[in-house]
């Protein structure tokens, strides 16, 4: 059972993958991103990560992918879709992607196996009993609070970027 | 300890994140741009005294925030010296971004900070945090580096450094989730402790990707690229800033990471290796080539970062002691040097050629004789910081049982004499034919000329006082 919807999440990404870089119109490419990004939660899912799936399908699906549909807005969509949607170099790319995958098939046939999963996670002994989120929270407001709160610089630092780069005279 | 006494640790950057905050909340009402610049020269000089009496008293030392951030000497020693080319670039700043009609109190904010996620890179000893620190820093450079807005190559300079500085960034976090997936922690410390249990080949991709990123961020070679586009199209003080505080900051997260965390991960050593010979030749070829006085220094700065690279190759006390040391003369003599070239450059930046430079021994003595020490001091000459600081990279080469490292480092500083020189004789032995105005410097200038200038024969004179110290820092990173 595990395996099966292990397998089907992975068919997902990598057909709505497939489908997001050959779809002609971009809105369509938007979409087929979406199925990709929520197999993606679905595998989170599977490894027993609930909050980093709701996390993946608030943040990418909800916020990101609003901001790549108002962008495609912006784009005027009729020329677009008229250009080839490869650039020349398309033959050169899939040279190089299928290079890529015989040494991945070769690594993993000649090699000892895939790496161990250390045993050293701290949070691994009290996964049984507190609930996903409680213990991302645990985590995050106590021994990475420092991080948590320093990031907010870092969103301060862009906004002030993103407004300076913005105005209309400085 | 209370949350308190653990923010306390953090003195420079609580307080350089709060004025930089007040800088924008005041800067609507605030008219005149020069008193934020004010606000923002005070707030470095507190950060800085806190910071040397913390360190004096042993007071408010040590890790804190669950061995996240540690207030050790190597961390007072890189922030105290970011502190210091902030406040240089600030008062530098004043009459150029006047000037220029850019000056506003956001550069001002922007610049503190930076140099507080520079701070936090120095003290971080968990990734999680170095990468916070690092992309604090990196991101309000990317900001000051298109401040000339009106001009294309400020703008496009801008551009390709964030999507640069961007991918870079990526491959060094891809780098920690790898180092991560093996050894299970992300603290320094814990790694070291692992990695002899961890799966090799994991922690040695994570290491790589780790070290392209690095290498980006400190410019070396074949990382350099965009280093001199972004050096030239940068407002000059930005340029001086950046050529010093986020580099030297990049090398101090370089050295923590490598020494403290990876030493045990073997097999680095001909990366650093390949990648300090490569900085050093790309660098010194690089300079002799150009006709732009910014973009000569920016490959300059290539060729110092080999300089420094090749004392970490030597991965003993030594070195780390010999790369810290140059690494503070380094930042003081070119901030003095693009302080000259800044005043120098005229209204939207029309005169930083070479040739601009000509007659300036006539026309302006004391700032060619400034600007003539600053280029002796990268070029190494005895009695300037810059002699002391090769030398302490040599013979730590040496002592490492490296002489060819030793011998190319000093075939790149012969290389170097060259263009270094070029400049000197252009200032001094040509005539204008038609000289510009020389305008006086103004009472910030000369602040900023007066210690740079003594800071340069400060280093070169009395060595031993931050040599000293450097080497209590690099013994911390054993």
């Amino acid at each position: 059972m595990d395996q099966f919807f292990f397998y089907m999440f992975s068919a997902v990404i990598l057909v709505m993958a497939l489908l997001c870089v050959t779809a002609k119109n971009a809105v369509h490419s938007a979409i087929f991103l979406i199925g990709t990004l929520l197999g993606v939660a679905g595998l989170y899912l599977h490894l027993g990560a609930e909050f980093l799936a709701g996390v993946q399908v608030i943040l990418y699906v909800g916020g990101i992918m609003v901001l790549f549909l108002f962008v495609i807005m912006l784009v005027n969509i009729d020329q677009t879709l008229k250009e080839a949607i490869f650039s020349g170099q398309w033959k050169l790319g899939l040279i190089g992607v299928a290079l890529l995958g015989v040494e991945l098939v070769w690594f993993v046939a000649k090699g000892t196996g895939l790496p161990e999963k250390p045993e050293t996670h701290a949070a691994a002994p009290a996964a049984a009993q507190l609930g996903n989120v409680q213990q991302v929270g645990d985590v995050l407001f106590q021994s990475y609070l420092l991080p948590f709160e320093i990031a907010s610089i870092l969103l301060l630092v862009a906004m002030v970027g993103a407004v300076v780069m913005a105005k209309k005279r400085i | 300890m209370s949350y308190l006494d653990q923010t306390l640790h953090l003195f420079p950057e609580t307080v350089l994140a709060v004025a930089g905050t007040l800088i924008m909340v005041l800067s609507p009402t605030v008219k005149n741009a020069r008193w934020l610049g004010r606000i923002a020269l005070f707030a470095l000089v507190l950060a800085l005294f806190g910071s040397h009496v913390s360190y004096h008293h042993g007071e408010y030392m040590g890790s804190a925030f669950d061995g996240l951030v540690t207030n050790d000497a190597f961390a007072i020693l890189f922030r105290q010296l970011f502190i210091i080319v902030a406040a240089l670039a600030v008062l530098s700043s004043f009459d150029y971004l006047k000037r220029e009609g850019i000056e506003t109190g956001e550069y001002y904010a922007l610049i503190l900070f930076s140099v507080v996620g520079q701070g936090l890179m120095a003290c971080s000893t968990d990734l999680v945090m170095i990468f916070i620190g690092l992309e604090i820093s990196s991101i309000s450079t990317y900001i000051l580096t298109g401040y000339r807005r009106h001009d294309a190559r400020g703008i496009e300079a801008a551009l390709k450094y964030f999507l640069l500085g961007s991918f870079a960034t990526g491959f060094l976090l891809y780098g920690i989730a790898l180092v991560y997936g093996a050894t299970g922690s992300t603290n320094l410390a814990a790694i070291r402790a692992a990695i002899p249990q961890a799966n090799g080949p994991l922690v040695a991709m994570g290491a790589a990707l780790m070290f392209v990123g690095m290498a980006f961020k400190v410019s070396g070679a074949p990382f350099q690229v965009w280093t001199p586009d972004v050096y030239q199209g940068a407002p000059t003080p930005v340029t001086a800033f950046m050529s010093a505080a986020p580099k030297a900051a990049a090398f101090a997260m370089f050295l923590r990471v490598f020494l403290t965390g990876l030493t045990p991960a073997a097999g680095y050593f001909w990366l650093l290796w390949g990648c300090a010979v490569l900085s050093m030749f790309v660098g010194n070829l690089g300079a002799l080539m150009q006709s732009n006085i910014k973009r000569m220094l920016a490959y300059s700065s290539i060729a110092h970062a080999g300089y420094v690279l090749a004392a970490f190759t030597t991965r003993s006390a030594m070195g780390g002691a010999a790369a810290i040391f140059y690494l503070a003369v380094y930042s003081v003599t070119n901030v003095g040097a693009f302080l000259v070239v800044a005043h120098l450059a005229g209204k939207d930046e029309s005169t930083v050629a070479i040739s601009d430079y000509r007659g300036l021994g006539k026309r302006h003595p004391v700032l060619a004789a400034c600007f003539t020490i600053f280029l002796l001091s990268l070029l190494g000459v005895p009695l300037t910081g810059g002699f002391f600081g090769k030398f302490y990279i040599v013979t730590s080469a040496v002592a490492a049982g490296l002489p060819g490292l030793a011998i190319i480092t000093m075939i790149n500083s012969a290389i170097g004499a060259y263009y270094y020189l070029r400049v000197v004789v252009t200032m001094y032995m040509e005539d204008a034919e038609s000289p510009a105005a020389t305008p006086a410097v103004p009472a910030s200038g000369t602040l900023v000329l007066i210690f740079t200038v003594i800071g340069v024969f400060a280093l070169g004179v009395f060595p031993t006082m931050v040599l000293e110290w450097a080497s209590q820092a690099a013994d911390i990173l054993k």
